[in-house]
């Protein structure tokens, strides 16, 4: 018995707990398998009667996303001579040619533009707020960070007809700095909050050896605390373009041509009959993978980050 | 690397500036550190605010610029809170609301307690389960439509492949029983891992000298977790009740394109009535009247809730 310890579960314990969890797993993710999958088949398959699981795979899907096309009678298909390229060749079997790039790869682009712009933004403004509000007597601190606070439980929807009207007003309106700035002041207290607890965690005795040793304020902000917070600000950042990344109210009512991101435009894909699921399926994968990736680099610090640095490991 | 573009950066800045930067008092720094912020957050959200409430009061309309401004005061107060229809949106949000959360602190906290085992592969797993709150809701909404369809859905198609019922017999959108639960079990699906994530701190924080103590007085598990294990775990779970709160009062895009508020008015959260007010109708002063109403309701509910918040962290 000298081996054992409460606070470690028994084996028994263990392996009811994995196989309940797994099983969650497994249920949770067929939604998500599925798009992934749809993004694979093409539209024939993927509204097969029962829901194919084994299907031949192919890449038309993503041949639609990023083209536009047009459907041309046989005799016309066969007067303009074999398909010149691998993607024309996969359109060309459903009777259509492709006409053109589609608005995806553009609006792809907004989104990368926007949301790393953002959560850029975020964390510079986040940070130094943070740290002033940490290190030194701010007049009204208590009231400025309940203000800051306070931002957050605004309903998008509820501010959005005077930001509609001012944005209208100062050419805003449909511009990357226009919703970079609208991002930025709806994350801004989320981030503050955040690395506020980050920085109130790192020992004030670094930075005044550091003054001590003649380094100025500046210099032993961005020597000694910035490096230490590395991690807090990397948290920070996750949630930041979460949000960012995969906002549609303010991006469906503020944008519409050049500004537009992906989520408003990833439902209006329309194929031959309705939707084009493949096609739709195929721009949810391609949007997923930026912040799946950025998230599975930084998931060690996504606990803390979700409990406002509540929780140290 | 960085550090060495900081020090060019540094070299490069004129010598009249570096000294003008060096001799800032600390109390010139504070403030140049959080002014941007507080502009910000002024411009961008308080002075819409203002600008909403003053709406409220007049009768003015986007579409119609020309038309001389009127203040009829509280005149479209008093027509939203004898709307029949609003008061029906209402009820969809509070069936909404209650019970995404209930499932969400259920299934979460369950999670959270299991994964906390610490089995082989727990990381792994736990990864996989956060993957859906990584979706943008309106791709979600959409692509779930597909997921409900009659016949060809893999939704209706797993629910008759375990109870038996025609994959065609239902519609999980196009019904008006089914639709309400409908948008519960997608908002759930993409939002029950946050509230486990949540759920997983607060039980990591528990010290486990704590259970050992409890092991020696021959607590039996089942006390041990309602009196340790429940109460320290409390006050986070009522964090992400607050989380989730506050994002579903907001609901917006997952259900605009789930149901798009159909079938007829049945899925209508209050977001997406305000949303056709102002930006299909254009009576801009009524929806900004209807907005501060919803502010004050979410702003009144939240500040109670965190008031009990506070008491329960003090026990």
């Amino acid at each position: 018995m000298s081996s054992y310890s409460v606070a470690e579960p028994s084996g028994a314990q263990k392996l009811v707990a994995g196989a309940l969890v797994i099983l969650y797993a497994c249920i949770t993710s067929l939604p998500l398998l599925w798009i992934i999958a749809t993004g694979f088949k093409s539209p024939s398959d993927a509204i097969a009667y029962p829901p194919k699981v084994i299907f031949e795979p192919t890449v038309e899907g993503y041949v639609n996303l990023f083209t536009t096309r047009t459907r041309m009678p046989q005799e016309q298909l066969d007067a303009l001579g074999p398909p010149q390229t691998w993607y024309d060749k996969i359109v060309r079997k459903d009777g259509v040619i492709i006409t053109g790039a589609s608005r995806f790869a553009g609006r792809f682009y907004n989104s990368v533009i926007i949301g790393f712009g953002s959560t850029a933004l975020c964390i510079v403004l986040g940070t130094a707020a943070a740290y002033a509000f940490s290190r030194f007597k701010v007049p009204f601190k208590d009231d400025l960070l309940f203000f800051i606070l306070s931002t957050r439980m605004m309903p998008p929807i509820a501010v959005a007809i005077p930001i509609f009207l001012m944005f209208r007003q100062l050419g805003l309106s449909d511009t990357h700095a226009g919703l970079i700035l609208l991002y930025t002041a709806v994350n801004l207290s989320l981030s503050v909050w955040l690395l506020k607890g980050f920085i109130d965690e790192i020992p004030v005795e670094y930075e005044e050896a550091a003054l001590i040793d003649g380094y100025t304020r500046f210099q032993a902000f961005y020597k000694v605390v910035l490096p230490q917070a590395a991690t807090g600000i990397a948290s920070t950042a996750i949630f930041c373009l979460i949000f960012a990344w995969n906002e549609y109210a303010f991006a469906v009512l503020l944008t519409s041509g050049t500004a537009q991101t992906a989520p408003p435009f990833i439902p209006t894909i329309i194929g031959v009959s309705g939707q084009d699921w493949p096609a739709v399926a195929a721009g949810a994968t391609i949007f997923l993978v930026p912040v799946m990736v950025f998230t599975i680099l930084l998931r060690k610090h996504l606990l803390r980050g979700i409990t406002f640095g509540a929780v140290r490991k | 690397m960085l550090q060495s573009q900081i020090d060019r950066i540094a070299r490069a800045t004129p010598p009249a500036l570096a000294a003008r930067v060096r001799g800032l008092s600390d109390r010139a720094i504070a403030w140049l550190f959080v002014a941007p912020s507080i502009l910000l957050l002024l411009a961008i959200n308080i002075f819409p605010l203002i600008w909403t409430i003053r709406l409220s009061f007049t009768n003015y309309r986007v579409n119609r610029p020309n038309q001389a401004l009127e203040f009829i005061g509280l005149q479209n107060y008093t027509r939203i809170l004898t709307d029949s229809d609003i008061w029906l949106s209402m009820q969809a949000t509070a069936h909404f609301l209650i019970w995404t959360i209930a499932l969400q602190v259920l299934i979460g906290f369950s999670l959270a307690y299991l994964i906390n085992k610490k089995f082989r592969g727990n990381n792994l797993w736990t990864t996989i389960i956060v993957l859906p709150m990584m979706l943008s809701p309106a791709v979600v909404g959409n692509f779930w439509t597909f997921l409900y369809q009659p016949q060809i859905g893999l939704f209706n198609y797993a629910v008759s492949f375990v109870s038996g019922i025609s994959p065609s017999s239902f519609s999980m959108i196009g019904s008006t029983t089914l639709a309400p639960w409908a948008i519960v079990i997608v908002d759930t699906w993409m939002w029950t891992p946050f509230v486990m994530l949540i759920c997983l701190a607060g039980l990591r924080s528990i010290p486990t000298s704590i259970y050992e103590a409890a092991e020696c007085d021959r607590a039996s598990n089942w006390r041990q977790f309602w009196t340790i294990t429940f109460p320290m775990v409390l006050p986070f779970l009522m964090l992400a009740v607050l989380f989730r709160g506050i994002e579903n009062f907001k609901m917006f895009d997952l259900v605009v394109q789930l149901t798009g508020g159909g079938p007829g008015s049945i899925t209508e959260l209050t977001s997406i009535n305000l949303k056709r007010a102002a930006f299909e109708q254009w009576r801009t002063g009524y929806a900004s009247a209807y907005a501060v109403i919803l502010f004050v309701t979410v702003f009144g509910l939240a500040s109670i809730y965190v008031k009990a918040l506070n008491k329960v962290k003090q026990r």
